[in-house]
């Protein structure tokens, strides 16, 4: 049978942008089809030219950027031979895009109705009422509930959830052929995110759309597409179907960044990660011959620095495609279990947290009210790590603020070596506490003042937290401390921005640990980094904790990280605690419902592990009114009734200090199977 | 022990730029601002050089209403003419310079002293030291800068430091409000936090952790300040609130001669050309400078 001819063909692509140092290739000959109705994923870590050839398709690389050899062809034309007219037809009905950012996306200063109409309007040529009806329709299709609602509504009064299907509505609604979709959800929450791509799953089947799901994360491109093409440094080292290449990665890049996934259907024994060492090559500094070669373990001189590799077909029928010379010779890493598994046994509590309440006034007194914290219940132990879970708006935030003295508690207690920390301030704190209790942040480029080089800021906090205060004696912790955090000496000369990401991360994890602190508070210490780097700073956070004995509190909503990085774990909705108990306990029944819609959502990187899906509907209450009884019986699958509505759930203890707070007896929860249903865990990669 | 590497990859080619203000450097990429650079430099180099180059005393009184171009009795040459009162319009502008260039910048930096000051403590303390110092912000810029200034120069007579404290009332305002503003959008960066975290005290955050992140756009606004200030200046002495005569001042050359204007343009046209290229100069400069600042 004859192959019907792809919807895009990229046919040897490469594209330039200028740049003060000339003309920078960032995409190298890529070629790539995508067939009508197919959903292609494109992975790969950032600066690797994926967002660059999805802007190329569209047409639309700017000023500065050109494709500089091969062609690109949509439905058979080849888009440099178009016409400024008919390139803007081709984008306006052919090509639907959806940005990471929705809320950037959306005409702040339009409402939505008038933006979804407008696309038609201009692309289809059709009337007012069409038009209206036309987007209360796709509005409908995108599951938004009360389209009218949505439609009179101005940007900022929807969820980021609401604006990304809004987006997705806005790009489908001129019924594209293809949809270009660049990180849709990684602004989104775990539970939002699910929804959105069960959307994209139904959108498929009822438009035979065809996609290009641009992400970093792997999970979710098993999940959502057939095909995979991996990019590295704009080349794209390795393509094939999702089910062969997620249970046999060819290439030692895609091997790596599989290993670098926490998962969370394995348990924390099952899994080590492996970081890939160093980072990609900027354009103007790729190696000869294999581009990967300064990060690959299988590196060969002679051999894979001598000419360009080029793209080998694996099967006959070159569905399958590798570029590296040793692919026949490479196996799979076995899976290596982890040495450091077993738990730290110290049940010797840290920090105790009781009946801890935050209340915010909001406007003046005696207006409303958002409860940020209601009466948190939990113990750090020392040498553990505690992980607190939840999505945004549950109150995480909050409770580390309080932790930290940014703010006070409105009552309760949080014991810390016979202090109580919920209402000291931290302009109260004296010296030996403010050591003792340090503190790691989530966006590395806000993590450091751009104004002074690493080596003044990690001195500076040596001065004020360490023990030393003599020059020699700071310097030499300084240089301690880059060596802790696996960075070379001659980084204390430079300035943030000619660090990377990760480094930044690594600056601001030696400066917490300044003064041997005994306890770290990490707030999403690894959700702004690429794969590789999350892996590294994982693997560096777990090493130093068990070099130091310090206890370590995790904010996170990454449930792999947290599974794989934690003693003790507790789950936070709406300001409430809703389960707490170790890792194993939390990762396994019985859940809370909660908890099981939160595993449930978490993408894996296993399209093998039969993983139960449970799509939450609605969005999650504001916490200024929340709802009656049980903050989460407005979304639960599992909800009993009247008594869910109307009275605070009970605390379950079920066993060995496993709490759940939910009005379904302990013994019916325990009957809820586990989401993950693989029993036996999978090698990774 | 785990045994993943030093994450060095030796990809990093950006050079180790020393200093904080490593943009300054770039200047000479922007041609705009070497044009700005030019301009001022050249009038700072007939300030320094005043009693070499000016061709008569600013204040003699020699032969009125001569063209440009005319000799004087002594066989020099009037290049920019002279005035009603017979005094060389060319060595006025150039001793004036001394005036302008002298009140100007520090008028500026007084400015600059308050208006930080008062942006620092209000944007980082916010609560009820923002509320009061922005109501009084709300109310100096409410009056016309030039009501301000006539009340003030009257009551208080004029002279050089009744005009820098003058400016700094009216200018600051606007400084404060700037600076506020990038100290708002500062204050909540995780590097604050980490300075609170380790115990500095407020005015360390402010000064030290603060203030050099927002140094780009304030010296940017600085350069154009200075700008305004030098119009201010000649509007004040066109005004008659300038420097008490004889001293020449370029506003106050401009409101002597402007009843002759019609007949004599060049009493009036080079002092205005003069207080013009000034402004020029800082003004393309600080287009410069922000280019190299968005960069940044």
């Amino acid at each position: 049978m004859l192959k019907p001819s792809p919807l895009v063909e990229l046919d040897g692509v490469s594209i330039a942008y200028r740049t003060r140092a000339g003309w920078v290739e960032a995409v190298t000959e890529v070629s790539l089809d995508i067939n009508e109705g197919e959903a292609v994923g494109l992975v790969g870590e950032s600066g690797c030219g994926k967002s660059t050839l999805a802007l190329a398709i569209l047409g639309h690389l700017g000023g500065r950027g050109a494709v500089t050899r091969g062609a690109i062809r949509f439905a058979g034309r080849d888009l440099a031979d178009m016409k400024a007219d008919e390139l803007r037809r081709t984008r306006g009905r052919g090509i639907g895009m959806v940005y990471q950012e929705a809320m950037s996306a959306l005409n702040p200063s339009m409402r939505i109705g008038a933006q979804l109409m407008e696309t038609l309007i201009v692309h289809r040529g059709v009337s007012q009422t069409q038009a209206r009806e036309a987007a209360r329709a796709m509005l409908h299709e995108v599951k938004l509930p009360d389209p009218d609602r949505v439609m009179a509504a101005w940007p900022h009064q929807l969820s980021g959830g609401q604006q990304q299907r809004v987006v997705i509505a806005m790009a489908l609604l001129p019924q594209p052929r293809l949809l270009l979709l660049d990180e849709p959800t990684t602004a989104l929450d775990v539970t939002v995110e699910a929804g959105i791509v069960d959307l994209l799953g139904t959108l498929r089947r009822t438009h035979n759309t065809a996609m290009l799901f641009i992400s970093h994360n792997l999970g979710l491109v098993g999940q959502i597409c057939e095909r995979v093409a991996v990019m590295y440094s704009g080349e794209l080292v390795e393509t094939g179907a999702v089910a062969d290449m997620f249970a046999r990665p060819r290439h030692p890049y895609t091997m790596g960044l599989f290993r670098c996934i926490p998962r969370p259907d394995l348990p924390r024994e099952a899994q080590h990660l492996r970081p890939i060492r160093g980072q990609v090559s900027a354009p103007t500094e790729r190696p000869p011959g294999c581009i990967f070669s300064p990060r690959c373990d299988h590196f060969q001189a002679g051999r894979c620095d001598t000419g360009r590799i080029p793209l080998e077909s694996v099967d006959l029928d070159a569905t399958a495609k590798v570029r590296c010379l040793r692919w026949k010779e490479i196996e799979p890493p076995p899976l290596d279990p982890r040495e450091d598994a077993e738990r730290v046994a110290g049940e010797d509590i840290l920090l105790a947290v009781t009946d801890l309440d935050k209340v915010y006034q909001l406007r003046r007194a005696g207006g409303p009210v958002v409860r940020a914290n209601q009466k948190l219940n939990f113990r750090a132990r020392r040498g553990q790590t505690l992980a607190v879970v939840g999505e945004s708006g549950c109150g995480k935030s909050t409770l580390a603020n309080i932790l930290m003295g940014l703010t006070s508690a409105t009552s309760g207690e949080i014991r810390f070596e016979a202090i109580d920390l919920a209402h000291l301030p931290v302009e109260r704190r004296p010296p030996s506490l403010l050591r003792d209790l340090q503190m790691v942040f989530q966006n590395p480029d806000e993590t450091l003042n751009p104004s002074y080089s690493v080596g003044t800021q990690i001195a500076r906090a040596v001065r004020k937290l360490g023990v030393s205060r003599d020059r020699a004696g700071v310097q030499a912790r300084v240089r301690a401390l880059l060596a802790m955090t696996r960075l070379p000496a001659a980084f204390a000369g430079r300035r943030p921005r000619q660090l990377s990401g990760g480094q930044k991360q690594r600056v601001g994890i030696a400066r917490a640990f300044a003064g041997s602190p005994k306890i770290v508070v990490a707030d999403e210490p690894v959700s702004a980094l690429d794969v590789s780097v999350q892996a590294a700073i994982t693997e560096l956070l777990l090493d130093i904790q068990r070099r130091q004995d310090t206890t370590l509190v995790i904010i996170s909503h990454d449930l792999g990280f947290v599974r794989y990085i934690a003693d003790r774990v507790v789950v936070m909705y709406l300001g409430q605690v809703m389960e707490a108990g170790t890792a194993e306990q939390v990762f396994s029944p019985p859940y809370h419902p909660y908890t099981e819609a939160l595993l449930s959502a978490a993408p894996t990187a296993d399209p093998a592990a039969a993983q139960r899906r449970i799509v939450l509907t609605g969005e999650m209450p504001s916490a200024v009114s929340p709802p009656p009884g049980c903050p989460f019986q407005t979304r639960c699958p599992r909800k009993l009734g009247r008594i869910c509505e109307t009275e605070r759930p009970p605390e379950h203890v079920v066993e060995g200090g496993h709490r759940i707070l939910c009005h379904i007896p302990p013994i019916d929860l325990c009957r809820v199977p586990p989401v993950f249903a693989a029993p036996e865990p999978q090698p990774i990669a | 022990m785990s045994d993943f590497p030093v994450e060095v990859a030796g990809i990093l080619p950006r050079p180790n730029l020393r200093s904080r203000f490593a943009w300054v450097r770039r200047i000479g990429h922007s041609k705009v601002a070497l044009l700005g650079m030019a301009i001022l430099l050249f009038w700072v180099l007939v300030a320094i050089l005043a009693p070499w180059i000016s061709p008569f005393p600013p204040n003699a009184t020699i032969r009125p209403m001569a063209s440009p171009g005319a000799h004087a009795p002594s066989g020099a040459i009037f290049w920019l003419g002279t005035d009603h009162l017979g005094r060389d319009i060319a060595s006025r502008i150039i001793w004036g310079t001394r005036t302008v260039l002298l009140y100007a910048p520090l008028a500026t930096a007084l400015s600059f002293c308050v208006g930080i000051t008062g942006g620092l403590l209000a944007g980082y303390r916010r609560g009820w030291v923002d509320d009061v110092l922005s109501r009084v912000t709300d109310l100096v810029l409410a009056f016309p800068a030039l009501v301000l200034y006539i009340i003030i120069i009257s009551k208080f007579g004029a002279s050089g430091v009744n005009i820098v404290l003058a400016v700094t009332l009216a200018s600051s305002p606007a400084i404060m409000r700037l600076t506020r503003g990038l100290v708002l959008a500062l204050r909540n960066r995780a590097f604050v936090a980490a300075a609170q975290l380790r115990g500095e005290p407020a005015w360390r955050i402010m000064v030290v952790e603060i203030l050099p992140n927002a140094a780009g756009p304030l010296i940017v606004d600085a350069c154009l300040r200075l700008g305004y200030v030098v119009i201010t200046i000649g509007t004040l002495g066109f005004l008659g609130l300038g420097l008490p005569p004889p001293d020449p001042d370029w506003g106050g050359m401009i409101n002597d001669t402007r009843k002759f204007a019609l007949v004599f343009p060049h009493m009036v046209l080079f002092p205005s050309l003069a207080v013009c290229s000034l402004v020029l100069g800082f003004n393309l400069l600080a287009d410069g400078l922000r280019e190299l600042v968005m960069e940044e």
